[in-house]
C-alpha cells in the first residue's frame, strides 16, 4: 500500500470540553498523511524551545516467528547501530554533540524510535537528520549483530533467576499460550536469528504506508511537514498484511507454583483483558480504577495493605492492546503469608464481580479520573505519548476531547455488567513464584 | 516575615522567552520557609513539603524510623481519620505520594490548580496535628517490612549495594540503610515514631515548595492561612553534623545472591560542593561521570561494551549534591565468560587513561551540550523542577544556587577534570563489591573457568 497523494485533513478540534463545571484547554492536534503514505499527528507548542518527534510501526514482538522469537526487538534495536554512512559511535556522538535524545518504545504490538533535541535550527536538524537515516537505512553490520544477540542472552539467562521475571513469563505463557502476545525471546531462539532475518523483519513492518509519526513543540506545521516527509520517504514499501489472530478469551484455570529462594511470595493472578478499541474500554477502566488501580483508594489496597498490612504493593490493571491485553493483578508478600493473600484477592475480586461497585465508590473514581485530566496532559512528554498511542490504535483525534465525558457517563450498573461479562474468577490463570509449601484450598 | 524575590535568569541562548522561570521566596513567621515556582503552562500546580530529617538524622537501633513515619503520616489526625488524605486527595483528582531519602523527607500532592487550598490545609493539619496509634503502626511497620523485602532482600543489586555502604562508611551514618535495618524495624514501637515526629516535623526545619499555575502573592496569603498559625516549639532546630575519617586503604567484599551474573560494584569516595561559588572539584567529578557514561557515546560503553565487550552493561555515576560525602561509582556486569576480575582491570585501565592523557575537548563539548539541553528538558516537568528546588533547600545550598551550578558545570576545564581523575579515582578511597551468583536451588554452582573473583 502505498498512497501518494497527499490529502491533509483540517480537523479542527474545539477546545475545551466541559465537565462537571471545570473546562480544560486539550491540545490542538493537527492530523494529516504525508506523501510517503505516513499518518502524522502534530501537536504545535512554542513553550519551551524543544521539540519531540516519534515513529512507530506495527512491529512488535507478536510478529515475531515462533522459532526465532527475538527478532522484532533486536531489529528495533538494531536500527540505531549502524546506518549508511554512520557507525554506531557516529550516530551516538552526532547525537550526544547536540544534546539530542535517541529512545523508542517496544510492546507487543509496537516498535518506534523517538528523538527529543532543542528546537533551534542546527540542533534541530542534526538531531533529526541522524533520526531520518536510522529508521530509512540501516545496515545491521554482522558483527554488531552478534555482540547484541550475546549480550540478550547474557539478561535473559539472568532474568530467569530473578522471581518478577520468572512470575511475568509463566503468567503471559499461561494466559496466552501459543497465542503471539505468548511469544518470547528464549536463549535458543535468539541464538538463531541472524542478519537475514532482521533484514527481512525490517522490510516488512518498516513501511511508510505503516508508519505513525507524532510531533510535539516547537515547529510550525510547514516544518512538521517537512520533517514527516523527511522521516519516512525512503522507508521500504511493502504489501504484506500482518493480522494477529483472535485471542482466545475464556482460558482453563490454572495455578503453577514455581519454586525459588526469595523472602516473598511474587503473586500474579489474571486472565486476557480488553483491547484498545474494546466496546468495554472506559467501563472497564474505570471500574479497575475501584479494584485496584486507584493507587491507595483501591479496595485491594484497601483490603490487602491498609487493613492488613500483608504487602507493600498490590493492583490489578488492564493493559490495552491492539488484541485484548492482559488484566492482571499482582503482589509481593512473605512466604507464610502468601495463601493468606491469595485467598483475601480471589474474595476481593469475586465480591467486586459479583456485587459490583457503590455509588459512592464510582463516584470517588469519576472524580479522580476527570478531576485529574489536566495532569494527563500537562508536558509535551505526556501529549507526545497520547499522540503516538491515538495513531498506531486508530483513535478518533478527539480522544481527549471525549476523555471526561466517556468517564462521566459510567455507570454502575455497566461496570458491573462488564466485570460479570468479561472477567471469570473460576477461570483464570494464577502463578506463584517463590511459592510457599502448602497450597491453597 | 522576609519578602525576597529571586529572579533566575537560566543562560542558554536562541528564542527562548515563553517560559520564565520565576521563583518568589518568603519566610513565615513560624520559620518555614515558602517558595514558589510560577508556570503557566497547564492548569495545575504541585505541592511538595520537605522535611530536613533523614535517615542519616537516625540513631542506632531505630534505623528506618525517618521512613516508616514518612508511612504514618497518611494514617490520620484528630479532624482528618486513617486513609482519609489519600482519598480526599483522589477526589480532588489529585495524585500524591512521598519519599525519603538519607538527607531528609518530603511529601507531595500534584492537582489542579484550584485544589491548592485543600492540598495545603490537609498538608498543614498533618504537621502538626498526626495520630499516632499502636494498631495503625504495628500494621504499617509490616508493610514497610514487606517493602524491604521487595526492595532489598529479594534484589541482589540492592543488597549489595546495601552491604558496600555499611562497609564504606564506619562512622557516617549513610552506613545505614534508609529503610532500615530488618532487626530494627521488628524492634521499632510507635513510641519511637511519636519522638521523631516530634523532634522534626516543626515549620522552621521545613520547606515548602509551590510549582505551577499560580500567582506567587496569592500562595504566599494561602500558606500563611494554612501553615501561619502553627507554632514552632523550639528556637531552631539542629541537626548534628557527621563526618568519615579518611580511608586508610582498599576494602574489598563479597555478597552471595541467587543470580546468573556476576556484577562489581567499585566506588570512590568522593567530596560534594560546599560552597557552590568557590569549589570547582565536584563539579569536574559531575563533568567525568559524563565523560564516562553521559550518552551513548560515552567511553565507558564505547570501550567496554561495543570495542573489548568485555561487559554486557557498564555505569558510572556520582552526585555532587547531598548533605554527607560523596561517592563516585563505576558497576558492571561482565559479559559472559569474562571474569570480574578481568573488568576490575578493563575498569582501572580507563581511569589509567584519564588520569594520563585525560579528556579531549570534544568529549567535554559534548557533555556541556547534554548540560545545556538538559536545563531546557527540565523545563517540561514541573514536578522536577520543583524537586531540584526543595533538595537544594534541604540540603543547605538554598535554590538560589541553582544558576550559579551550571555556569560552574560551563567552566569546567578539561585539565580539571584529569586532575580530579587523578585525586579521588585512586586505591586508597576506594571500595569494591563483587555480587557472587548463586544457584536458585541452593546448592554450589559449579565454578566456571575465569569465574574467580578478585579477592
Amino acid at each position: 500500500m502505498a498512497i501518494k497523494s497527499k490529502f491533509t485533513i483540517a480537523i479542527s478540534i474545539a477546545a475545551l470540553c466541559c465537565t462537571a463545571g471545570v473546562a480544560y484547554a486539550t491540545p490542538k492536534i493537527q492530523y494529516w498523511q504525508s506523501e510517503s503514505g505516513a499518518k502524522v499527528l502534530f501537536v504545535e507548542d512554542h513553550n519551551i524551545p524543544m521539540l519531540d518527534v516519534s515513529v512507530n510501526f506495527a512491529a512488535g514482538s507478536s510478529f515475531d516467528a515462533v522459532d526465532k522469537a527475538g527478532v522484532a526487538s533486536l531489529t528495533r534495536r538494531m536500527l540505531a547501530l549502524g546506518v549508511s554512512g554512520m557507525s554506531e559511535d557516529d550516530i551516538a556522538s552526532g547525537m550526544a554533540d547536540v544534546g539530542a535524545v535517541l529512545g523508542g518504545d517496544f510492546s507487543q504490538d509496537m516498535a518506534g524510535i523517538s528523538v527529543r533535541t532543542l528546537s533551534r535550527t542546527e540542533v534541530r536538524d542534526q538531531a533529526l537528520d541522524i533520526m531520518a537515516r536510522v529508521l530509512q537505512t540501516p545496515v545491521f553490520p554482522e558483527d554488531v549483530l552478534a555482540r547484541e544477540k550475546t549480550r540478550t542472552i547474557a539478561a535473559l539467562k539472568d532474568a530467569e533467576t530473578k522471581p518478577e521475571s520468572i512470575a511475568n513469563r509463566a503468567f503471559r505463557k499461561a494466559i496466552y499460550g501459543n497465542h503471539p502476545y505468548g511469544m518470547m525471546s528464549e536463549v535458543e531462539t535468539v541464538k538463531k536469528i541472524t542478519v537475514k532475518d532482521i533484514q527481512d523483519f525490517y522490510r516488512t513492518h518498516y513501511n511508510s504506508g505503516k508508519a505513525v509519526v507524532a510531533i510535539m513543540g516547537d515547529v510550525s506545521r510547514r516544518l512538521a511537514e517537512k520533517i514527516a516527509e523527511n522521516l519516512t520517504a525512503k522507508l521500504p514499501v511493502s504489501d504484506a498484511i500482518h493480522a494477529l489472530p483472535e485471542v482466545a478469551m475464556q482460558i482453563a484455570p490454572s495455578e503453577q507454583r514455581i519454586e525459588h529462594p526469595a523472602t516473598q511470595s511474587h503473586i500474579l493472578m489474571g486472565a486476557p483483558g480488553m483491547s484498545r478499541t474494546d466496546a468495554d474500554y472506559m467501563v472497564l477502566y474505570v471500574g479497575n480504577y475501584i479494584l485496584g488501580g486507584g493507587g491507595f483508594v483501591s479496595r485491594l489496597m484497601e483490603e490487602v495493605r491498609e487493613k492488613r498490612g500483608l504487602a507493600y504493593s498490590v493492583y490489578s490493571y488492564f493493559m490495552p492492546l491492539k488484541q485484548p491485553g492482559l488484566f492482571q493483578i499482582g503482589l509481593q508478600t512473605k512466604k507464610d503469608q502468601a495463601n493468606e493473600a491469595l485467598l483475601l484477592v480471589r474474595k476481593t475480586l469475586s465480591k467486586f464481580i459479583e456485587q459490583g461497585p457503590t455509588e459512592k465508590e464510582l463516584q470517588a473514581a469519576k472524580d479522580n479520573i476527570m478531576g485529574g485530566f489536566p495532569l494527563r496532559i500537562n508536558s509535551n512528554r505526556k501529549i507526545i505519548g497520547y499522540l503516538g498511542v491515538i495513531g498506531f490504535y486508530d483513535l478518533p483525534l478527539t480522544y481527549l476531547d471525549d476523555f471526561t465525558d466517556r468517564v462521566e457517563k459510567v455507570s454502575v450498573e455497566q461496570v458491573q455488567d462488564a466485570f460479570l461479562r468479561r472477567i471469570n474468577p473460576q477461570a483464570m490463570a494464577t502463578v506463584i513464584v517463590g511459592a510457599p509449601e502448602v497450597a491453597t484450598q | 516575615m522576609r519578602f525576597i524575590i529571586f529572579y533566575i535568569a537560566l543562560f542558554f541562548g536562541g528564542s527562548f522567552n515563553a517560559v520564565n522561570a520565576e521563583v518568589f521566596e518568603i519566610t513565615l513567621s513560624n520559620g518555614l520557609k515558602v517558595i514558589v515556582k510560577e508556570d503557566h503552562r497547564a492548569p495545575v500546580v504541585v505541592q511538595q513539603i520537605w522535611y530536613k530529617a533523614g535517615a542519616m538524622d537516625e540513631s542506632t537501633g531505630t534505623t528506618g524510623i525517618a521512613h516508616v513515619l514518612e508511612h504514618m503520616m497518611f494514617k490520620g489526625t484528630k479532624d482528618v481519620p486513617a486513609g482519609e488524605f489519600s482519598k480526599r486527595i483522589a477526589a480532588a483528582g489529585g495524585r500524591e505520594n512521598a519519599f525519603t531519602s538519607s538527607d531528609y523527607t518530603a511529601y507531595f500532592q500534584q492537582l489542579h490548580k484550584s485544589k491548592l487550598p485543600l492540598a495545603m490545609k490537609l498538608e498543614a493539619d498533618r504537621m502538626r496535628n498526626l495520630k499516632l496509634t499502636a494498631d495503625e503502626f504495628s500494621k504499617e511497620v509490616n508493610v514497610v517490612k514487606e517493602e524491604r523485602r521487595m526492595r532489598t532482600d529479594d534484589t541482589p543489586q540492592s543488597l549489595m549495594y546495601e552491604t558496600m555502604m555499611a562497609a564504606i562508611y564506619q562512622q557516617h551514618p549513610y552506613q545505614h540503610p534508609v529503610i532500615g535495618w530488618m532487626n530494627d524495624l521488628e524492634a521499632l514501637t510507635v513510641a519511637d515514631a511519636k519522638t521523631w515526629y516530634d523532634k522534626w516535623y516543626e515549620p522552621n526545619n521545613a520547606t515548602l515548595v509551590i510549582a505551577g499555575d499560580v500567582d506567587a502573592g496569592e500562595v504566599f496569603a494561602l500558606a500563611k492561612k494554612y501553615y501561619g498559625p502553627i507554632k514552632s516549639r523550639v528556637e531552631e532546630v539542629t541537626r548534628r553534623e557527621y563526618s568519615e575519617p579518611p580511608q586508610l586503604g582498599i576494602k574489598r567484599l563479597v555478597v552471595k545472591a541467587p543470580a546468573e551474573l556476576p556484577q562489581i560494584f567499585m566506588a570512590y569516595r568522593t567530596p560534594t560542593i560546599q560552597d557552590p561559588e568557590q569549589d570547582w572539584k565536584p563539579y569536574a567529578l559531575e563533568i567525568l561521570a559524563g565523560v564516562l557514561d553521559g550518552n551513548a557515546s560515552a567511553r565507558l560503553s564505547k570501550h567496554l561494551v561495543r570495542e573489548q565487550q568485555i561487559v554486557s552493561s557498564v555505569g558510572a555515576g556520582y552526585d555532587s549534591t547531598s548533605r554527607g560525602p560523596s561517592l563516585f561509582l563505576l558497576d558492571a556486569t561482565p559479559s559472559e565468560g569474562k571474569s570480574v576480575t578481568e573488568v576490575e582491570s578493563a575498569l582501572r585501565q580507563e581511569i589509567a587513561l584519564l588520569v594520563n592523557e585525560g579528556v579531549n575537548e570534544k568529549e567535554l563539548m559534548r557533555i556541556k551540550a547534554q548540560v545545556t539541553a538538559g536545563e531546557v528538558y527540565k523545563l517540561d516537568s514541573l514536578f522536577y523542577q520543583a524537586m531540584q528546588v526543595g533538595q537544594m533547600e534541604s540540603i543547605g545550598h538554598g535554590h538560589g544556587a541553582l544558576p550559579l551550578m551550571l555556569e560552574k558545570l560551563q567552566a569546567v576545564t578539561a585539565e580539571q577534570v584529569r586532575q580530579v581523575a587523578k585525586e579521588f579515582l585512586q586505591d586508597d578511597n576506594l571500595t569494591i563489591a563483587v555480587l557472587d551468583p548463586q544457584p536458585l536451588s541452593g546448592k554450589p554452582k559449579p565454578q566456571r573457568k575465569g569465574m574467580s573473583h578478585g579477592h
